[in-house]
């Protein structure tokens, strides 16, 4: 059992950081609850990787502390707290075999050889690594050696958490798939708490219940894949996550209408409210591509738009038009009626989102 | 049908390599062989000998002699410097102004010419002046490379391990910082012990580069020439002859073309033949077996 918490975590490289942007961890607060599947997901440098290594132990927190079940680990070595970390690349012991690398954890641990051998059969049955077990494991293929690695983390009992570390960065394209697919099988086996660093969106919302969306050293949002896509909680989740992106445009109040620069938009009375009571300079609506409406004729809820261009993607097409200098993405379902130079887009009031200082302010509009 | 383009003039490329490689390795070479089978006498009178000087140089009891000592000189630098080298590569601080300062203060005795590193300790154990010798006859030690061939032995040895250990410990140093850390993370959450970590991930990577230093160190001890001549003659006796020094005693100072030819054949065949086996086991141990029933 482990539900992991971080209680004030904030974590610098720097020995006496001086500013925000020293923090490569800003402090936060955050629950992991036992038997979660969770991702981080984040671009590189937003210190997913950081806050994986403080959750193993391998790099102690400046500040704030880690919990496993309440009880403060900050000081204790990974070997020490009951996880298995899982790395970028696949880490195994050249010289040993599969089998020995499996038993490798258990033999440390001075385990009898009588209770070895059935845990490692089990494991490698699991991870199909069966017929692999004489092999040294120096001559596997990526995808093999990282499931051994995998593996060793699996065979131990005292294991409750296991961390993912981008794991499938060298993976061949075909393979991901299916290593993904044992990852959500042992984690329905085993009632194992992982979780999963990427930053590929795909990736995590195949594999997670829930996603922790990391920026610039904080979690931004935490939430289930389609809560991120629909109601994303801050500018970055919304342009990270979906693709592409959502649009967002920096809009003001004057003259009784919400302004895009000089183009007035057509939103709904409880959105204008809350624009004209924002009291900020910096109010952003977001309004995925999904949900924008192109067409050729005018209407009261629509502007005035220039198309730049359309691409065929196949199953949909992806237009891309321009509205007050700046570029805006849509998604045109399959067999739209082709749209000309000049356009009209309308966006779909319930799927407008509005950002004060890039938070998501809730207006009760939809 | 054969449609190759039947145009061979492609091979005069090769050609300029072909002469260079013939002028500083063949001809040389060859020239050896032919002195190997004959008894020059003078300039122009010569005649064939076949495989006679071979012959006399195998049953020669002092070059015997000399071979075992050149064996038993090279397994124990072996013995010590690899070890040694991996030992302090291991200890080595890792980064940072110390990193620098200790590589480059490692690297200063590599940096020291044969002959200088032979007069070095040629001084250093002299009785009189010297550190070494005269510190150990001050502490009641009968200390006398010239007078016993035990003292001469230690010395040489500890001489080539000051001389050598150094470019051990460098590639293993280089080795050990090619490692990925996350190697040494997995090792910490598979709770391996120190041990562990060496014998399973630290010598494991280490393995191409021991292997270039077991054979460069190797080849060179057993080429070994300059040092013990400047610093023992060979002697006392014969006790630190190796068989570089007898050939060059054979073929300069008694000018026996005939048999020394032979003998640097044989020399130079078994430098090879033993780098060669060598090479080959390492890296036939690195294979998978043949699989074996079960687990």
């Amino acid at each position: 059992m482990a539900e992991i918490t971080l209680k004030g975590l904030a974590h610098s490289y720097a020995k006496t950081p001086s500013g925000a942007a020293d923090y490569a961890i800003r402090q936060m607060d955050h629950i992991w609850h036992q038997g979660g599947a969770y991702a981080l997901l984040g671009p590189s440098g937003c210190g997913k990787s950081t806050l994986l290594n403080i959750i193993s132990g391998l790099l102690e927190p400046s500040q704030g502390d880690v919990l496993f079940d309440g009880q403060r680990v900050n000081e204790l070595p990974p070997e020490e707290r009951n996880i298995a970390q899982v790395f970028q690349f696949p880490v195994i012991y050249d010289t040993m075999t599969v089998f020995d690398n499996l038993a490798f954890p258990l033999r440390n641990m001075n385990t009898p050889e009588y209770r070895v051998k059935p845990k490692v059969l089990e494991v490698a049955d699991i991870l199909d690594l069966t017929p692999l077990l004489g092999r040294k494991a120096k001559n596997l293929t990526a995808d093999e050696k990282q499931k051994v690695s995998m593996g060793r983390g699996l065979v131990r009992d005292d294991v409750t958490a296991i961390l993912f570390d981008e794991p499938l960065t060298v993976i061949d394209p075909q393979l991901k798939w299916k290593l993904r697919r044992k990852l959500k099988e042992i984690h329905e086996r085993f009632n194992i708490t992982m979780i999963y660093v990427t930053h590929d969106q795909l990736e995590a919302s195949t594999f997670a219940d829930r996603i922790a969306v990391m920026y610039e050293g904080q979690v931004v949002q935490f939430g289930t894949p389609r809560e991120l896509f629909e109601r994303p909680a801050h500018t970055f989740v919304g342009y990270f996550i979906g693709s592409p992106g959502m649009n967002f445009m920096a809009v003001e109040y004057r003259d009784d209408q919400v302004m895009f620069g000089v183009q007035p938009l057509p939103v709904s009375p409880a959105l204008r409210h809350a624009v004209a009571n924002a009291n900020a300079t910096n109010i952003k609506l977001g309004i995925r591509p999904e949900f924008i409406t192109i067409s050729t004729h005018h209407t009261d809820e629509s502007v005035p738009v220039e198309v730049a261009n359309v691409q065929d993607l196949g199953t949909y097409s992806l237009l891309t038009f321009i509205l007050n200098g700046q570029t805006f993405k849509a998604r045109l379902p399959e067999g739209h009626p082709p749209v000309g130079k000049a356009a009209f887009a309308r966006f779909d009031d319930a799927h407008v989102a509005l950002y004060i200082d890039e938070f998501r302010v809730e207006t009760g509009h939809e | 049908m054969n449609n190759k383009v039947s145009n061979n003039r492609a091979w005069l490329l090769v050609l300029p390599m072909l002469v260079l490689v013939a002028f500083s390795a063949i001809i040389p070479l060859m020239t050896v062989v032919n002195y190997s089978v004959q008894d020059v006498l003078g300039p122009n009178a010569s005649f064939f000998t076949g495989t006679e000087w071979f012959k006399s140089m195998l049953n020669d009891s002092a070059l015997q002699a000399a071979f075992v000592r050149q064996i038993a000189f090279s397994l124990v630098i072996l013995a010590i410097q690899i070890p040694l080298g991996i030992g302090i590569a291991l200890i080595m601080p890792k980064r940072g102004w110390q990193a620098s300062a200790v590589l480059i203060l490692i690297t200063l005795p590599l940096l020291i010419p044969w002959n200088v590193v032979g007069s070095i300790w040629q001084i250093f154990t002299r009785g009189d002046i010297g550190l070494m010798g005269w510190g150990l006859r001050e502490l009641g030690i009968d200390y006398n490379i010239t007078r016993h061939s035990g003292d001469a032995w230690v010395t040489i040895v500890l001489m080539d391990v000051w001389h050598w250990t150094p470019l051990v410990a460098m590639l293993c140093y280089s080795g050990l910082r090619s490692i990925p850390e996350a190697y040494y993370q997995a090792a910490r959450i598979d709770r391996a012990s120190k041990w562990a970590v060496f014998r399973y991930i630290q010598l494991p990577k280490l393995t191409n580069v021991l292997v270039i230093a077991v054979l460069l160190r190797f080849m060179h001890s057993f080429m070994i020439y300059a040092e013990p001549f400047v610093l023992t003659g060979g002697g006392p006796g014969s006790s630190t002859t190796f068989l570089s020094q007898a050939l060059t005693t054979m073929a300069v100072g008694q000018q026996d073309l005939g048999p020394s030819a032979a003998f640097s054949l044989i020399y130079f065949l078994v430098i090879l033949l033993v780098s060669w086996v060598f090479y080959t086991t390492i890296m036939h141990m690195q294979k998978d077996k043949p699989p074996q029933g079960g687990a």
